[in-house]
């Protein structure tokens, strides 16, 4: 498994435990109704599991096990994952914390939730710009 | 396949149909302007997320993922069976619960509803310390024997 997978993984099962954990608060407090203040991290919840885990995992899943360019392993330009990676994680971090901070300031500018859409944006674009030669049955020659 | 993945895998089929299902309920019961049935939405995106997609994640990673040494090449599985259990406990609580909870607010089903978070909570912990240490590189060749060399 390579590096970048590693981070990737890795990255995505933190994001799934701090995002079920917060699921959990919200379920608990749904049922026993005692900090409503919780429901600021409800965005936080869905990012933090719909990106940060189920989006993430699949990208280090896929750079680790689509067929390799060559007999030799090559797997491509892994610089286009790494910023996949960054760019993933600077959008769920953005898109996280943007709620619960402007709650806490009493308020902030939506700006960094357009930053955390472009990052997104820029992920997918990398991640299928590393991916897309890789999609091929394997013992293909290049 | 191990028999561990096999049970995630298959529980995680049953759990999409019963998603599916649910789903269809929902939007017949939009369609026919039937009431009463929004409390049942939050379950169905947690059988969907929950139940099928991650539950299935598990089992293929719990399959596929490097083997963490040849002794113990999947490590301690009373993680991924206690993980097992709990989220498929906690799931099936939920599905209760919530709706019950929503009919009856301030009931004992609030309390139902605070042991299924902790159960769901529990389990996802205990699937990502199964595969923490499974997520790693190539393992170095073990040296040759002499006579195999």
């Amino acid at each position: 498994m390579p590096l970048v997978s590693r981070f990737m993984i890795r990255t995505a099962l933190l994001h799934l435990a701090l995002g079920s954990t917060i699921g959990g608060l919200l379920l608990a407090e749904k049922g026993l109704g005692l900090l409503p203040w919780l429901w600021l991290l409800r965005p936080s919840h869905i990012h933090l599991l719909l990106v940060g885990w189920t989006v993430q995992l699949a990208c280090g899943v896929a750079v680790w096990m689509l067929p390799r360019l060559n007999a030799a392993g090559d797997r491509g330009n892994l610089l286009l994952v790494w910023v996949c990676y960054g760019a993933l994680n600077g959008g769920v971090a953005l898109a996280s914390l943007h709620t619960p901070l402007s709650a806490a300031l009493g308020g902030l500018p939506a700006w960094p939730l357009s930053v955390a859409g472009l990052l997104y944006a820029l992920a997918a674009l990398a991640a299928a710009g590393h991916a897309w030669r890789r999609v091929r049955p394997f013992g293909a020659g290049g | 396949m191990q028999r561990q993945a096999q049970f995630f895998i298959k529980t995680a089929l049953v759990q999409l149909i019963a998603a599916m299902l649910l789903g269809a309920l929902l939007l017949i019961g939009q369609g026919l302007q039937l009431g009463g049935l929004g409390a049942l939405l939050p379950v169905y995106y947690h059988l969907l997320m929950l139940g099928w997609a991650t539950q299935l994640i598990g089992g293929v990673a719990l399959w596929m993922f490097p083997p963490l040494s040849r002794e113990r090449p999947r490590g301690d599985e009373r993680l991924g069976w206690f993980a097992y259990g709990a989220l498929n406990g906690g799931l099936l609580l939920r599905a209760v619960a919530e709706p019950a909870n929503a009919a009856e607010p301030r009931s004992l089903w609030g309390i139902a509803l605070a042991l299924a978070a902790i159960l769901q909570v529990l389990a996802i912990w205990a699937l990502v310390l199964a595969l923490w240490p499974r997520v790693k590189g190539r393992a170095p060749a073990a040296p040759r024997r002499r006579e195999e060399a």
